[in-house]
């Protein structure tokens, strides 16, 4: 097969943003999420709200942030919040529509561990934590979750719960009175998973044009489950790839750009 | 509210074994303040901070801490905190005791800390493994209105908090703009409130509703010009994306690692040398 025009993180972003619809109140993670947020809002979603955790509301970035934090986030913000309010006023008070995640590793009710690899005391890898993720993970109405795939990653048993997904599934995440619904999506380098309606284990819902179950499958770390029917998704049209390509080298420039500091004396 | 050089605000009031917040988020790091508690040599601190970031990193990899309380600790958009790491995973250059909490759990607990409560509340649901970590300090509770279960974090008082800020003006009282993160409830929650700043000036112009810390909060300022580098302070100079970039390879290595902060910390005066040497002073 040829090479297909694009790279596996430009399907994963122009997929994830197309799960967002105008006018949705989003909490933005970095990278991926960071990216796919801006494109929509760039796009087909020009009314979409941007919460960065640093206290950013409805933000309108022109260059994606390297960190939560950047000044960029600021002066295109329609209001800068300290961060009890952020979390207490917008995140737990239900005002978040979507919310994104990623992990270091995922099992397949969508819970994630983003704290430690082997043991907490003693870990073979200590990971950055929990940040925002598991207040998110919780409160926002809907998750999206982006991913690449990998056995390493997509694994039977977490090494550690840092943000909830469907718990043991089963309607177990509604019983422990958790108000966001959960993760509605994994968005993946092979396609995407959903929680199956009544178990809620994630199963092999939709591929990328040329990409096959069986390679979906065999990069997953416990036997994933294959919807009954499986969509495939259309390949990013040449004005979104354009777009996103535009904003990330506007970015890497911005990001390469020394920085001169007057120190008046 | 005294006007200090830094070196004698932090040897004043910054002692072996203290606990230190050194706040900001993302924005307005005190960097200056951390170097010179790095060339003071204090030891056996309690490091707490939100986002550790690379200033903890570098305080960490040069033994002032044995104790760290946080909620993330990464290098944002970058990576791994390399020195964290090696501290948590193979006890170099000691060993670091964690308290590890989420930015909604620690952001309460400076709240509480700066309303004199002993603990701050916020709805309970889903047990995480976040909640069974030996030494975790959140506990549930019912609450006595609605029988709906409640987490309760524990308040945190720092010894010190560090604050950078854009702007003192002529009385002590100090402004700042932009993304402010938790600094104004973890100064309000500690005993004593060091803060550095851009520049000194006659009159704040401040907003209604802007955040000003009154000079009578405040324990001792100083006035260092480009003291948030390689964080930024808006209005002043923007973050350096390309040091946080480039610190992912000087920290990855303990030798490197030592080399660069001999160099560029203990081996200059202070603030200013260091931004002249990395030949970002103007």
């Amino acid at each position: 097969m040829s090479a297909p025009g694009y790279t596996p993180d430009e399907i994963m972003t122009v997929t994830a943003a197309r799960h967002l619809k105008d006018g949705a109140v989003c909490f933005v993670g970095i990278g991926l999420p960071s990216a796919a947020c801006n494109l929509a809002r760039m796009t087909h979603a020009p009314h979409l709200v941007l919460i960065y955790e640093s206290g950013t509301v409805g933000t309108r970035p022109e260059v994606l942030p390297l960190s939560i934090g950047d000044g960029e986030l600021a002066e295109t913000a329609t209001a800068i919040v300290p961060l009890p309010e952020i979390f207490a006023h917008y995140l737990q008070r239900g005002r978040v529509d979507v919310g994104f995640l990623g992990a270091a590793q995922i099992d397949a009710f969508g819970n994630l561990n983003s704290t430690v690899i082997g043991d907490y005391s003693r870990p073979r890898v200590r990971l950055p934590g929990a940040g925002g993720a598991s207040e998110i993970a919780t409160y926002a109405r809907e998750v999206l979750i982006i991913m690449k795939q990998t056995p390493r990653s997509f694994v039977p048993r977490l090494d550690f719960l840092t943000s909830a997904g469907y718990l043991g599934g089963h309607g177990a995440r509604a019983a422990s009175g958790s108000p966001g619904a959960g993760p509605r999506a994994v968005i993946t380098d092979f396609g995407v998973l959903r929680p199956h309606p009544e178990t809620e284990e994630l199963e092999l819902a939709a591929l990328y044009p040329g990409i096959s179950a069986q390679a979906a499958r065999a990069a997953t770390g416990w036997p994933l489950r294959v919807a009954r029917h499986i969509e495939t998704l259309p390949a990013p049209q040449p004005a979104d790839l354009g777009v996103l390509r535009d904003l990330e080298a506007r970015t890497r420039e911005a990001h390469a750009r020394p920085v001169r500091i007057n120190l008046r004396n | 509210m005294p006007l200090l050089p830094l070196g004698e605000a932090i040897a004043t009031h910054v002692h072996d074994g203290d606990s230190v917040a050194l706040e900001g988020f993302t924005h307005l790091i005190p960097f200056a303040a951390g170097h010179e508690i790095i060339r003071l040599r204090r030891r056996n601190l309690h490091l707490i901070r939100m986002t550790p970031d690379l200033i903890y990193d570098q305080m960490i990899g040069m033994g002032c801490a044995t104790r760290l309380t946080f909620s993330w600790g990464g290098n944002p958009g970058v990576g791994s905190l390399h020195r964290l790491r090696d501290a948590v995973e193979r006890q170099w250059p000691q060993p670091l005791a964690l308290t590890e909490f989420s930015h909604a759990e620690l952001a309460l607990a400076f709240q509480a800390g700066a309303s004199g409560m002993s603990c701050g509340l916020m709805p309970h649901h889903a047990d995480t493994d976040l909640a069974r970590v030996p030494g975790a300090a959140l506990r549930t509770v019912r609450c006595p209105f609605s029988e709906r279960l409640l987490t309760a974090v524990p308040a945190i008082n720092p010894d010190v908090t560090i604050l950078h800020a854009q702007q003192i003006d002529a009385q002590g009282n100090v402004l700042i703009r932009g993304i402010v993160g938790a600094a104004k409830e973890a100064a309000l929650a500690a005993r004593r409130v060091l803060v550095t700043v851009e520049e000194r000036v006659g009159e704040l112009r401040a907003e209604m509703n802007a955040l000003v810390l009154p000079s009578w909060l405040i324990t001792a300022a100083s006035i260092v010009p480009g003291g948030a580098y390689p964080s930024y302070a808006q209005g002043y100079y923007p973050r350096d994306n390309r040091f946080y970039l480039a610190w992912d390879e000087i920290a990855r290595d303990r030798e490197a690692f030592t080399a660069w902060m001999e160099r560029h910390v203990l081996g200059v005066r202070d603030h200013a040398a260091l931004l002249r040497a990395l030949g970002v002073a103007a």
